[in-house]
């Protein structure tokens, strides 16, 4: 049975069983293969993709609790792939690696909807459930300060 | 300006691939002419189009260490290309770049020169055509920017592409004088950052390949182990699962055996694999735990018996004359690599060949191992490498690949392998637990005179040799400090184990940096003196060591350039200055993969005993540093990597089973643990030399020597015990 689900403002019907975890739908059947796998039990943040907003991770929540909300992926952060963050982490030299980027990307994002100008605790408090094993959080950090000076412009 | 000569592997021009244009890649191996197509313009490593692209070709893995951007930096700089039309692909196996390993720190060290050459040698020839179309000599001509000019007059590159690759290639060719360095040396992004940044960037997880099955294995809990029963039907009934496919183990290349469900999704397969319900017999390794391990080290390191690997002076002579000595035991864990990607591939084994796409340090043993157990032709393979979600060492062992390959062989499609996190940390090529036991001797003068270092250890190369092709790997990082000092002695005992071992960023030296500076700690202590004068007055002045390794003949250990990095350090931490209550600083440096790194931690106490890093401050030499930028990058992401395994890293294992299982259990830092890094390179005109390893030794000593001046408590065992520190602070 298709369930359908609304991802960076398209609905798309979707033939996955109801009990399997987002992020598997999105990279295997939906092809949006930013959103990344790392540890299946939301302890790393890989995964993280917005619903209505919030960051949630996609490896621990199932189809069928994601079907009705608004998803949004890396892929859908912004049009042209210029949002703030996105231009902030090339300024800065963030990523390593960059497995762990793009839900990087979308917990910082997360955050600067609710709040242009977060303090450095803020962005430890909202941060801390991605893990980066390149150790790239220091400029993480910069980089969401410098993204929050232009998102509250 | 120096004149080189292009030999050794010269550079050729190759006919381009239907596109008009120059070519500059490697001579074929005289074995490889008759089966190669030089037509072929992979393998090159710069290649200039009539439209003015300049496409640079990288032979090294990416794996966060940036060499799709500082391999290309270079060729760019003796090209003077126009940086910012620079394209940069990646290469696939390729004979004529060798077997393209990536590791040991070594991309820009070891191909520094010959990126040089082939840009300079493309230059030579795109100025060489513009000279002679425009009746001039070209050594009056002048290039920026992929623009050569003569007088008023000017030509892109691409204009004259054509030309110069009827040119014949130059015998010598001039490379710039460092000071004359635009692109080298200058700060540059990331190629990949766009890419990263929008989720674009393509992993071995990302692979995609028509009519592709899913691949999620069971393995044997216990090392060794292999499967008597499984339940088939159970797991096929499963929607979405097609077959289920037994592997078993072929040597170190694939220590597990296990049971393959393969399915039409990632979730399907990892679904009907838990329905599998597999019997193992558990073989010979099922009793194997930490706690015997461990009582089996101290008893080694009692025994007389060990095989001496190194010997220098006359340590019992010196010990005995000691003014002072310092006996001390030391002990480090296993640790597992923890790459943020799982372990995964993609193999389409058909016809006579195969076809991989990994994420690999080492394309060329992928090749070797398949060619090796599913008897191909070795020349019949194909490797792609996508980009590496973390290598660390962990991806120079090819067993995902060889999974995936015997499940493709068995059921006829192309099949991706996907390990789950608890694949991961419980089926590591782990970093050898070790325990080690030091004597040190001072003279009447405070003087450090003598060293007796006995280590015990499974070791990483009695697993793949067996013990008797042990001379002792895990020494590095202690051969130049052991040059210090006039009388050193190193021993080791093997502890047996079936544990599979592996190289873990830094390798021997990500124990022996935390072992020899903090006892180095201790003896300065011991000395009344300060750790880094006592230290300095160990590297003394105008040292020079020459290099063990033919190799590295032009990479002397040089103890002013140490000397350099460690006053740098001691200058810019404000070694010495008051600290706020409650803070301390530890110093550590050591010499690793021919680059020194030096680092004062700044650390104080929480109330329940676990230490906090608030600043680390780190010089480093690494000669010219092709990207700074890239290279402070690596040492804060060295830092982490190594603070990481001193405040949590802990593998163990019960019976012949490793306990930890996901990131609840083998935990990381995070954000709110980092610590600012500050990070200085010392300015260089020498060799370059790597900087993803070097950063790592130092920290865990600097931290725990850190602990010793705050609390007076002697850190000997890591992870870091807050329980211990609690105890100290009372």
């Amino acid at each position: 049975m298709a369930i359908s689900l609304k991802v960076n403002g398209v609905s798309r019907s979707v033939t996955a069983d109801p009990d399997t975890p987002l992020l598997w739908v999105l990279r295997d059947e939906l092809q949006l293969t930013g959103s990344k796998f790392g540890c299946g039990m939301g302890l790393c943040g890989a995964c993280t993709v917005l619903a209505d907003g919030q960051a949630i991770r996609s490896c621990s929540t199932a189809l069928s609790a994601a079907a009705g909300k608004k998803i949004t992926t890396i892929e859908g952060l912004s049009p042209n792939g210029t949002h703030p963050l996105q231009r902030a982490w090339d300024e800065e030299n963030v990523a390593q690696c960059g497995y762990c980027q793009t839900g990087q990307i979308m917990s910082a994002a997360a955050l600067l909807i609710k709040n242009h100008a977060p303090t450095d605790a803020d962005i430890d408090a909202a941060m801390d459930g991605n893990i980066c094993r390149c150790g790239t959080y220091q400029r993480v950090r910069k980089a969401i300060h410098r993204a929050a000076g232009e998102v509250s412009r | 300006m120096s004149i080189v000569k292009v030999d050794r592997r010269d550079f050729v021009k190759l006919a381009g691939a239907g596109s008009a244009g120059l070519v500059i890649g490697l001579r074929w191996p005289s074995s490889m002419k008759a089966s190669g197509n030089p037509a072929n313009a992979l393998g090159t490593y710069v290649e200039i189009g009539a439209d003015n692209d300049v496409t640079i070709y990288v032979p090294h893995t990416e794996m966060g260490q940036g060499v799709r951007t500082s391999l290309p930096m270079i060729v760019a700089e003796e090209l003077d290309a126009d940086w910012g039309r620079v394209k940069v692909k990646q290469t696939d196996l390729d004979a004529r770049f060798g077997d393209q390993g990536t590791g040991g720190s070594g991309s820009v060290q070891s191909r520094w020169m010959e990126l040089r050459k082939a840009g300079a040698t493309a230059r030579a020839m795109l100025v060489g055509a513009a000279a002679s179309q425009w009746g001039v000599d070209a050594k009056d001509c002048t290039v920026a920017k992929g623009v050569i000019r003569h007088g008023q007059r000017q030509v892109p590159f691409g204009a004259v592409a054509e030309a110069a690759a009827k040119l014949p290639v130059p015998k010598e060719v001039a490379l710039k004088d460092p000071s004359n360095f635009t692109i080298v040396g200058r700060k540059a992004n990331r190629v990949d950052n766009p890419d990263i940044a929008r989720g674009k960037a393509q992993y071995g997880i990302d692979v995609r390949v028509q009519g592709m099955l899913y691949a999620s294995v069971e393995r044997s809990p216990v090392f060794g182990g292999k499967p008597v029963s499984f339940d088939s039907a159970k797991a096929k009934a499963i929607p979405g699962v097609r077959h289920v496919v037994q592997i078993d183990s072929f040597q170190t290349d694939l220590p597990w055996s296990g049971v393959a469900v393969v399915a039409d999704s990632t979730w399907a397969a990892m679904k009907g694999r838990k329905a599998l319900d597999v019997k193992w017999n558990e073989g010979s390794r099922a009793n194997e735990s930490s706690t015997a391990m461990r009582t089996a080290m101290v008893e080694a390191l009692a025994k007389p018996d060990a095989t001496r690997y190194r010997n220098r002076g006359d340590v019992d002579a010196a010990l005995a004359a000691a003014a002072k000595k310092v006996e001390a035991q030391y002990e480090v864990p296993f640790l597992a690599h923890a790459t943020m990607e799982p372990q995964n591939a993609t193999v389409y084994v058909s016809g006579d060949g195969a076809e991989v796409w990994a994420p690999t340090q080492a394309p060329g043993s992928v090749a070797g191992s398949i060619a090796r157990i599913l008897k191909i032709n070795r020349e019949k393979i194909k490797v792609h490498v996508t980009l590496l979600g973390g290598g660390f060492g962990r991806r120079f062992n090819s067993d995902p690949v060889i999974e995936a390959a015997l499940i493709s062989k068995s059921t006829g499609a192309p099949v991706h392998v996907q390990w789950t996190r608890e694949d991961d940390l419980t089926h590591d090529f782990y970093r050898p637990a070790s325990m080690h036991k030091l004597v040190g001797a001072l003279d009447g003068d405070g003087k450090l005179v003598a060293i007796s270092h006995r280590m015990a250890l499974p070791s990483v190369r009695a697993y793949y040799r067996g013990p008797a092709g042990e001379n002792l790997h895990e020494a590095r990082g202690l051969d130049e400090i052991n040059e210090l000092v006039p009388n050193t002695r190193g021993e080791f005992v093997l502890i047996d184990s079936g544990v599979p071992r592996g190289w873990w960023r830094a390798v021997g030296a990500s124990a022996n940096g935390f072992i020899i500076q903090s006892f180095l700690d201790e003896m300065a202590h011991a000395a009344g003196k300060d750790p880094i004068e006592f230290q300095l007055a160990l590297l003394g002045h105008g040292l020079v060591i020459p290099s063990g390794s033919k190799d590295e003949a032009e990479y002397p250990f040089r103890g002013d350039r140490v000397r350099k990095v460690i006053e740098t350090v001691r200058e810019k931490s404000g070694w010495g200055t008051p600290l706020p209550a409650g803070r301390a600083r530890g110093f550590a440096w050591l010499y690793d993969a021919l680059t020194p790194c030096a680092e004062v931690a700044e650390v104080s106490l929480r109330k329940d005993g676990t230490p906090r890093v608030h600043r680390v401050v780190a010089a480093v030499d690494c000669g010219i540093a092709v990207n700074p930028d890239g290279v402070a990058a690596q040492i804060e992401g060295g830092i982490l990597f190594g603070l990481t395994a001193a405040l949590k890293g802990k593998i163990t294992v019960a019976n012949g089973r490793v306990e930890q299982s996901n990131f609840h259990d083998y935990e990381m830092l995070r954000m709110s643990d980092m610590p600012a890094v500050e990070v200085h390179i010392v300015p260089s005109r020498e060799l370059p030399t790597g900087t993803g390893e070097p950063p790592v030794p130092p920290i865990a000593p600097a931290v725990t020597n850190a602990l010793f001046a705050l609390t007076g408590k002697r850190v000997r065992s890591l992870p870091i015990d807050p329980k211990e520190l609690r105890k100290a602070e009372g």
